[in-house]
Formats: C-alpha cells, structure tokens, sequence
C-alpha cells in the first residue's frame, strides 16, 4: 500500500495529475495555486512531460487546448482572476468537445480581490465558465486526499463525456499541509481517443477540432446533442455526501473548504439535541439535486453556507422548489466561518420553530 | 501526361474565398510543401480567426480550429504533446499581429519547433474590411475612413522584422504572391520553413504579403499593383532571419 | 490535552512554518489527523510568519486555528497579535530572548525560554524553533521522544541526515528546560 504523508493540496493536486496520466502542464504563477505549478516544474522534466509557464492564462488554457486536441491528458492551473482569463479557451474546448483538467484554487474577488480563501467563483464554473450554452464538469473536495481522489475521477469523466472537468478548491485547500495517501505509479490504459487531431498517417479522414458552425441549424443540433449528453450526466455523475440527513430537521448545505467547519457545527448541535444534517455537493455541476430533495420530507428547514455573498443557495433553492425556506450564511474571501457562527445560525432556526 | 493537378495535401472541398483573393495560392502552395515533403500524415495544422478560419475544411491534414489570436499557443500544446507530429499555423494580420502578438512573440521566443504562415494583407477581411495593425498609413479602411492617421491610429507593425531579433527565431523570410516569379519563391520560402521544422531548428515564419481585392475596393490586378506600389515599400521582402545553418542545440 | 490547536508565529525566516510542519509530521507518524495551513501571499516576504496546526484523534474541520490551546511566539508582534484569541487554560510559549515583554492574562499559562539564546550558547544556531517545540513536547505530551526522532528523521532532507543530532538535541534541550 502507498504511503501515508503529509502534502500540501496544491502539490497533492499536481502529482494526483501526473498519477492520473497527465503529462503536460501549462500555467501561469498566480496565488494561491503557485505550489501546484512549481511542484510540476519539478516533476515533468523527471518523467519526460512538459511544464511550460506560458506568457498569460489565456495563453496557457490555449496551449492546453492544442494538447487536448491530440488525445492527451493535459491540466492548467490557476486562481479566480486567472480562470477569468481562461474562459475564452474553456468555451472553445466545450464547443469543440474536448477533454482536459482545470484547476481553479479560488481566492477572494471581485477584480483582484485578495489572495484569501473564497468560494466566490460558484457562478462562474457552475453558469458560465465561458461564453455560449454550455457547461463544465465540476468538482469540489474538502479535503487533501479527496482533492487526490477527484484528480483521476475528473480526468475519466472528462475523457468519458469528451468536456472539460474543473477542480474548484479554495486557497485553504491549496495551502494546507494533510495526510493523503497518493496511490502507487502504475500505468494507466488510458481511452483510445479516435476523434484526436495527431496525424492521420492515411489511416482514416483527417480530423477536425473546432466549433464554429456559420449553418445555424447545424449549430443547434450540436449544441443539443451537447445538452442530451449534459443530461446523461445530470442523471448518473451527481456526487454528495450525506452527513447525518437521514432524520435531520435542519439542513446545512454547504461544499468546499467552508463543509468542514459546517460538520463540526452539525455534530455540535446533534450534542445539543438538535436535529442538524448536512449535504456537502461533492459535484457543483451536476448539482446533486435528488439529494436535497429526498431530504425535504423531514427538514424543516435548510441553510447555505458558502464564502461567498451566496451564490450556490441558487442551486439549493432550485432544489427545494418552494418546499421548504433556505437562509444563507456565508463571509466573503478570507473570512472563514467558525463552526460558532455556524452553530448559532442552526440555533436560530431551530429557535424559530415552535 | 498529368501537368498540373490539385496538390493530395488538399481536400475537394470548395473554397469560400473571393475571387482574385490570393489564400487560395497560398494554401496551395502549403499543400504542395506538405506533399513533396510527405509530411500530411503527421501533419497537424492550426487554423485562425479571420478569412482564413475555413482552412480546416480545406487542408486534408488533422486541423485544428483556434481562438483569435491564439493558434501559436495552440500549436505548441499540439507540438509539446506530440513532438513527432508535423505543426504550423496559417493566421491573418489581425490575428497573428493585433490580437495574438503575446501568443506569437512569446512561441517564437520560446523557439516553439512550429512554423507560421503568415498571410499579411493589410486589413481585416471576414468582418468587412477594418484596419489592422499592418495596415499602411494613410489606408483607408472601413475603421480609418479618413486613411489611416498615425498620430492616433498608430504605425503598421512589421512582423519579420520585429520576430527577427528574437533568438527563438530560426528562420523568418516575407515573400509575395503578386506574380509567378514571387509565387514561386514563396514556395521555396514555405518549403524551407517546413525543412526548418523538420530538422528541429526553431520557428520559422513566413509572412507572406497578399491582396484583399474586395476590401481594398479594387480589381483583382489592381489589387496586385497596389500591393506593389504600396506594401512592398513598406514591407520589404527577403530573409530577416536564417539560423538554418547553425547546429541544434 | 485531547486536541491540539497551534498557532506558531515570529518573523520570516525563523523556521515557523518548519517548525509547524515537524508538529504536523510527529502527528502523522503517531497516526493521528493532522492538518497544517500557513499564512501566505506578501506577509511572507520579510514580515511575519505564522501557521496553524492541529492534530486530533477525530478529522479536523478547520484547519484554520482561531482560537488555539497553544500558542508559540518568536516575536512581539505576533505575541500582541495572537496572545487575547488563546483559549482560557491555554498554554504560551515564548521566545524570551527576543520578546521582552511579560503576558497581562493569567488564565493561560506562560512560559518563557530564552530559545534563541539557547540556541547559540550551545551551537545549535538556528534551531530556536526545536528547542520550543521540546518545550511543548514537555508540556502537552502532544508526541513521545520516539515519536520525535522518527519525525525528525523523516523532515530532514536523506542528504542532510548529519542534521538529526543537532535537532534531537535541540528538542531535548527545550524538553529539559
């Protein structure tokens, strides 16, 4: 079995990639995900990959695209101003249908914001990670070794729906230091990708990445037979955990960085004899509607967590449908809630109820 | 006895371009290079925004279709991945000099083993004739209607020159294609570019200066003569940059 | 003590963020959770340095400590900084030689040790930050002496292993202070 040490999230992320296949690299320095970058810069050269520090973030989701193109697994890096920056690529890549792994280790904003924790990016990966009806695989670990996990799930999902994947962490899981276990060096048979632009050695039609389309029916057909695939993957690639939701009145929702400290206040409150729970969306897009709603039965009622002014109780209340009410609660980049505050918001709803 | 036939590195798919539009000798001499260097089987090329955003459909290689501006970028993902593979660019003035100079400069430090076709005809085509950065002072354009003023427009940026003090650059020639004799040098330059490429010297890039009869307002020799009373002036053609020579490192 | 929630801070270059990461590492080899989070961005360029560290028998849910049982400061500033979020019965440690000045608060208990000084009279120069990592050792129990050798084993680089005496010695030095 693999060892047991203790990594940095932002390195845990780099050699989960490599792990997963991925060799070749391209980014652009940017806290708080600079580790991430430096760690490649160290390792490619080692196992014959490529790092290359491009001259911008549209440059490197650029080169990232070229890469994805011929077939192989290929990741960039970065932070809230830099995804920004990446939206253009991301766009082209959903249009063009191809794979690849983006990391987004969110800090503070709008505009240079700062360079603290924040959860402020939700709109941005889950509505429009680019111009165009589109959408992007979007994952969200809380912790170090599920930030390992989700490297390889991301890049088989991607590789398996043909889109790209984002990872949305936070600088807290960027920067710090846990126990993770990185699973042993084997080679992975990776999915043979007959569409990838490589060469065609006169073995089959050339092949063509693009997406632009001047016929506009042609344009739709493809755009809804993006959005047929996009449900297939509502129905089957939804991931949540579930913490103590069975019997639970009041509900927490709440993902990321920020779930962590929303668990310590739920077990506090089930101390206290309150009945709380809490859905931690593991998937962002798709979002893990079923789980709310199974949890509506007995709730009474829900309250979002994020750093963010709330931006994923969008995704909550959709949910919920009018069923049951949802309060928010939530500091914006590096405030990070206490499992106190947390706690005397479920008090406060539990207060209410009669 | 066949004298003269459609290159195999081209498919038979139509053309959109206008008539008297000079992309369609360039792209055929591409394919003449990529066939009698038998390089369409690795080949992957890498089409821009502009005019030429078509050119997927029509090179029979594996193409790719890149943001505005961004095909250097794209091509050295598609390089850095797949070295063994075959890659060049073919992007317009806007593209390649306006909105795509970080992504060019910075390939073409690098030394990216790529090759640009560089198709330079003074103004942007597929949105209607608009000034682009290489267009000629005093140019009128739909965007400088008064021609172009160089007090607040700008001067027109000379690319080889410019790509030429970077060490990165092993090969960087301008050519025309305003008659037979430049046609045909053009194909010697093209060709040289891609032999650079293949013995792994750096990027090359050929700037090649065209006409753009339909946004120029003029007839398609007109168009020609213009180009030669008017650009080659300005952007003299010859080789700027010829590393070919030295060892790779 | 059940849980241990750190906060170490001082000046760039002291080996804060080491000394967090030695901390962090004795948890792991004793196969408990541990979590590690240092400040960053401009604060570390020159000015001051701190990180939390936590290890626990149970998962950890914030990684950022607020309000630490233990707090270790190698600096005045970072003392006035962190001394009123210590929790009541908290411990204190403090780097003596460099902060002159004594704690108003006497629900938390303080220790002062001259590590810097310790450090250099016995020629462990810069390794002030193990001598108070001894010191808590000493004071929490928070890992065994085997525990820290092994830990120290596996922080100091393979090519650097003539570093594991000097810095079991520092340790022992604080433990015994």
């Amino acid at each position: 079995m693999a060892e047991r040490v203790l990594m940095k999230g932002n390195e845990a992320l780099a050699e989960a990639a490599i792990q997963a296949g991925c060799r070749n690299f391209f980014g652009y320095p940017i806290t708080p995900q600079t580790e991430l970058a430096a760690y490649m810069a160290k390792r490619m050269p080692k196992i014959g990959g490529t790092y290359l520090q491009a001259e911008s973030e549209v440059a490197a989701i650029n080169m990232v695209l070229g890469a994805a193109s011929t077939g192989v697994r290929v990741m960039t890096s970065s932070s809230s101003p830099g995804i920004s920056l990446k939206t253009e690529g991301i766009s082209y890549m959903a249009g063009s249908d191809l794979p690849a792994l983006i990391i987004n280790v969110q800090r503070g904003g709008p505009g240079l914001g700062g360079i603290q924790p924040s959860q402020a990016d939700y709109w941005q990966a889950t509505r429009a990670p680019g111009h165009g009806d589109l959408h992007v695989l979007v994952f969200a670990p809380s912790s170090v070794q599920e930030m390992v996990d989700l490297v390889s799930h991301a890049y088989d999902t991607a590789d398996k729906y043909r889109m790209p994947a984002m990872i949305l962490a936070d600088g807290m899981l960027g920067q710090m230091m846990e126990p993770v276990v990185i699973g042993q060096e084997e080679e992975k048979e990776l999915p043979e990708k007959e569409w990838a632009a490589n060469g065609h050695e006169f073995k089959r039609d050339h092949n063509i990445i693009n997406s632009l389309y001047l016929q506009a029916q042609d344009l739709e057909r493809l755009v809804k037979e993006r959005f047929e695939r996009y449900e297939v993957i509502k129905q089957n690639e939804a991931m949540c955990e579930n913490y103590m939701v069975d019997d639970a009145e009041y509900v927490i929702v709440s993902y990321g960085a920020t779930s962590r400290i929303c668990k310590a206040a739920v077990r506090e409150a089930r101390e206290q004899g309150i009945k709380a729970g809490l859905i931690r969306p593991i998937t962002l897009w798709p979002f893990p509607t079923e789980d709310i709603i199974k949890s509506i039965p007995n709730a009474k009622k829900y309250l979002c967590v994020e750093m963010s002014m709330g931006q994923m109780i969008d995704d909550v209340k959709l949910a919920l449908n009018g069923a049951r009410e949802c309060d928010f609660f939530g500091h914006t980049g590096g405030i990070i809630p206490t499992p106190e505050e947390v706690l005397s918001e479920i008090k406060k709803m539990a207060g209410g109820e009669k | 006895m066949v004298v003269f036939e459609k290159p195999k590195a081209l498919t038979d798919a139509q053309t959109h371009y206008c008539p008297g539009c000079t992309h369609g000798i360039i792209h055929r001499l591409v394919a003449e290079c990529m066939d009698e260097l038998s390089l369409e089987g690795k080949a992957v090329g890498v089409a821009p925004v502009g005019c030429s955003v078509m050119a997927y459909d029509y090179f029979g290689c594996d193409m790719i279709q890149a943001p505005h501006g961004r095909a250097p970028a794209v091509a050295t993902g598609v390089k850095r991945a797949k070295p063994d593979a075959f890659v060049f660019t073919y992007q317009g003035d806007g593209d390649l000099a306006a909105i795509g100079t970080a992504e060019t400069v910075h390939a073409a430090t690098r030394g990216e083993n790529i090759t640009i076709i560089f198709v330079n005809n003074a103004i942007y085509g597929m949105t209607g004739g608009q000034m682009a950065p290489t267009s000629l002072p005093n140019q009128i354009t739909q965007t400088t209607p008064y021609g172009r003023d160089v007090n607040t427009a700008g001067y027109p940026i000379r690319v080889c020159e410019m790509l030429s003090t970077l060490d990165g650059v092993a090969y960087a020639e301008r050519v025309a294609v305003d008659c037979v004799k430049n046609v045909n040098k053009a194909k010697k330059a093209i060709k040289k570019a891609f032999q650079t490429q293949i013995d792994k010297k750096g990027l090359s890039i050929i700037e090649v200066v065209s006409s753009c009869p339909t946004n120029w307002g003029l007839s398609p020799n007109d168009a020609l003569q213009w180009l030669r009373d008017n650009m080659l002036p300005y952007y003299p053609l010859g080789v700027y940059k010829d590393k070919t020579g030295e060892e790779v490192k | 003590m059940k849980d241990l929630n750190a906060i170490l801070a001082g000046f760039g270059g002291q080996g804060i963020l080491f000394m967090g990461k030695v901390i962090a590492y004795s948890g792991l080899i004793d196969e408990k959770e541990v979590s590690w989070l240092p400040s960053y961005g401009p604060e570390m360029r020159g000015g001051t340095a701190n990180c939390s560290v936590c290890i626990s028998d149970d998962p950890i849910c914030s990684p950022l400590v607020i309000n630490p049982n233990v707090l270790i400061a190698m600096n005045l500033p970072s003392l006035d900084k962190f001394i009123n979020d210590v929790q009541p019965g908290g411990i204190v440690i403090i780097d003596s030689t460099l902060v002159p000045k004594k704690v108003e608060r006497d629900d938390v208990t303080v220790v002062y040790i001259p590590a810097t000084e310790m450090a250099e009279k016995n020629s462990l120069k810069g390794l002030a930050n193990i001598i108070l990592i001894g010191k808590l050792m000493q004071m929490t129990n928070f890992c065994s002496m085997e525990v820290m050798e092994k830990t120290i084993q596996k922080v100091v680089p393979p090519r650097k292993q003539h570093l594991v005496e000097p810095n079991m010695k520092a340790i022992k030095l604080g433990a015994e202070f």
